[in-house]
């Protein structure tokens, strides 16, 4: 018979145990980890980069040389109204990350508030936010970016504030959901035994035990904020001209589609890079976070 | 305080949990007294009450159990006590062992974080003097070199330490009754006895109330002055501990004593075992719970619920046909 204990037994020996080597070894050694590392890496860096240099001014407009095709001065050519590609793709990752960022604060803070808060009171408080968070789940975040923008105006602003709302409702309930899980052990039980409040041991037992779901899941709306945002400034809800932004630079393309098609690949990569790279990001996460899983690899 | 040797007075506790087959009465009557120092067993299969009665003295049923009946503390009301007041006597005056000593410590603390925990809540120790306390309870309970494995975490230790580390939390502020609840059953069985003993030893030394809950008779036989035998939510048998093993009246006691397995049975001899099952605690019978698993059962039996009967000093057994159950004489444990 062969089984899977013989061959692990016939294997080369690892030069060290897997526990050994701690987070970054097990890390490094993660393909999605590495791969989803290094692509969200590129647009942070590309984000950072544009605040000090791009090889042209994204607002600078030039009709003169409008639509040209890659070359030495503009590397992926210009769009519709002569701005440099390459620099509108390295200021519209500012935006994108910007939006990302403080949309899925807003989501963490107030999405792991609320379902904290119904998994430790149970009973009518769980009932009012959890019903409270399916009402909010029914209302697509575009639907709600154009009744905020009808209300105070299209803008950044608007859009992230729409996309943070939009949040809230799914982290509420993963952290519920997750929440209830601990709730159920015996440690908490083994906790209160020894005197301790609902809210000492929310914040000692439960969110220290989630903690490596809501990273994971942060990645994941990360990646669901930049497509909110890009379809928000697409509609022109989102960021306004002239800020650039990926969302923008497709709108933009939308004219040009059977002059300059390429005019819409490239932001459409880019959009496409950085959401697949927070998807493997967190994919890698999930398992480098979860000590079972490690164990098997 | 009306009777001063009184610690823990419970007095026809009830308690009803909300099941998914409705509503299910857990505990029926109970009552019992317990004095300072005094040791109690309580037996009986799963689902007979007995974690129930302890969790209910703790205040750590779900929200939706309703208690009824009274459960004094030192003369004081504790059913339906507020749990921001319950919250400063869980841990101080009254502790808890678990059964899993896997699962009922955080695998993200430290157990000297976790065994500190009691005293810089209750005691408002200082992290030096909670350290300095904690290593010395950790030595107490056995732990090997208790000064560097304080920062240890769960997962480093083994069953029967980890089982000493939770005993070490729950004594952590002296408390007045401990409540072991299975402390031995999760572990291996020759460090089962360690255990016992160390719970034993520690009971005695610090002069506190135990509540002592198995389903090993021999757990109970060794260990407790006074033991209490549960089916089906009530107290079918109590008395000392000696008096009940020389002369148990109960059927149900009796069933218990036969199905222990026994040491020199001759190879391929059958484990005796008792009919049928625990009755489901939704649909409980009018009459005793144990009728129709009961081979001296008759028709007044299951009429009404039979009454408290004393058949020694302080030895009740709740069943009407002791005076059959008894002429077998089962038992005799101290020959």
């Amino acid at each position: 018979m062969s089984s899977p204990l013989t061959t692990s037994i016939d294997a080369p020996v690892a030069t060290r145990p897997l526990a050994a080597r701690g987070f970054w070894g097990r890390a490094l050694r993660h393909r999605s980890f590495v791969l989803g590392g290094a692509l969200s890496l590129l647009v942070v860096v590309s984000a950072l980069l544009s605040l000090v240099w791009t090889p042209w001014s994204p607002y600078e407009i030039d009709i003169a040389s409008k639509l040209r095709p890659p070359s030495s001065a503009h590397w992926l050519g210009t769009d519709s109204f002569g701005r440099d590609i390459v620099s509108l793709l390295l200021a519209g990752a500012r935006s994108t990350i910007l939006v990302g960022i403080i949309a899925v604060s807003i989501g963490l803070s107030f999405g792991v508030c609320l379902g904290l808060m119904a998994s430790a009171k149970r009973g009518w408080t769980e009932e009012i936010i959890m019903r409270f968070s399916d009402f909010t789940f029914a209302f697509p975040a575009v639907l709600s970016a154009i009744m905020l923008a009808a209300v105070a105006g299209p803008g950044m602003v608007t859009s992230i504030i729409a996309i943070g709302i939009f949040q809230i409702p799914t982290l509420t309930r993963l952290t519920r959901g997750s929440a209830n899980a601990i709730w159920a052990r015996e440690f908490v039980l083994a906790a209160r035994a020894s005197g301790k409040g609902a809210f000492r041991i929310t914040i000692e037992h439960v969110l220290p035990n989630i903690l490596s779901i809501l990273i994971v899941q942060a990645t994941i709306q990360f990646a669901l904020a930049i497509l909110a945002e890009a379809a928000l400034s697409y509609l022109g809800l989102g960021t306004q001209p002239p800020q650039p932004s990926w969302g923008r630079m497709l709108n933009d393309a939308q004219t040009m589609l059977f002059q300059s098609p390429m005019l819409a690949v490239y932001p459409g990569a880019a959009i496409a890079i950085a959401v697949l790279g927070l998807n493997l990001l967190g994919d890698g996460l999930r398992d480098l976070l979860d000590p079972r899983l490690a164990r098997e690899r | 305080m009306a009777d001063p040797a009184s610690l823990i007075e419970v007095d026809n506790l009830g308690v009803r949990l909300n099941t998914s087959r409705g509503p299910a009465q857990a505990v029926r009557g109970v009552s019992f007294a317990l004095k300072r120092g005094e040791t109690l067993g309580l037996v009986g299969e799963s689902g007979c009450g007995k974690s129930v009665t302890a969790l209910s003295l703790m205040g750590l049923l779900p929200e939706s159990a309703v208690v009824t009946g009274s459960v004094k503390l030192d003369g004081n009301e504790l059913a339906r006590l507020p749990d921001a007041d319950y919250c400063k006597l869980r841990g101080n005056r009254i502790s808890m062992i678990f059964q899993e000593p896997m699962t009922a410590l955080n695998p993200m603390h430290t157990i000297g974080h976790q065994v500190a925990e009691p005293l810089r809540r209750h005691k408002r120790y200082s992290a030096a003097q909670a350290r300095k306390e904690v290593i010395a309870l950790l030595d107490r309970v056995g732990l090997p070199d208790p000064a560097k494995r304080i920062d240890a975490y769960p997962h480093q230790f083994s069953g029967g330490q980890r089982q000493r580390v939770t005993i070490a939390m729950a004594l952590a502020c002296e408390p007045d009754l401990l409540i072991a609840d299975e402390p031995t059953t999760a572990l291996d069985v020759t460090i089962q006895g360690q255990i016992l003993d160390l719970i034993a030893d520690l009971v005695e030394e610090r002069g506190m109330s135990m509540i002592l809950i198995s389903h090993d008779l021999g757990v109970i036989a060794e260990n407790v002055q006074r033991m209490m035998v549960m089916y089906g939510g009530t107290v079918v048998e109590s008395g000392p501990t000696d008096e009940v093993f020389r002369r148990m009246g109960h059927p149900y006691t009796q069933g218990l004593f036969r199905a222990r397995p026994k040491l020199g049975a001759r190879k391929g001899t059958r484990l005796t075992t008792i009919s049928g099952t625990v009755p489901e605690l939704a649909d409980l019978p009018v009459g005793c719970a144990f009728a129709d698993r009961c081979p001296l059962a008759i028709d007044q039996c299951r009429a009404a619920m039979p009454p408290m009967i004393k058949v020694g000093a302080g030895h009740v057994v709740r069943c009407t046909r002791t005076d059959v159950s008894m002429a077998a004489n089962v038992g005799a444990l101290s020959a």
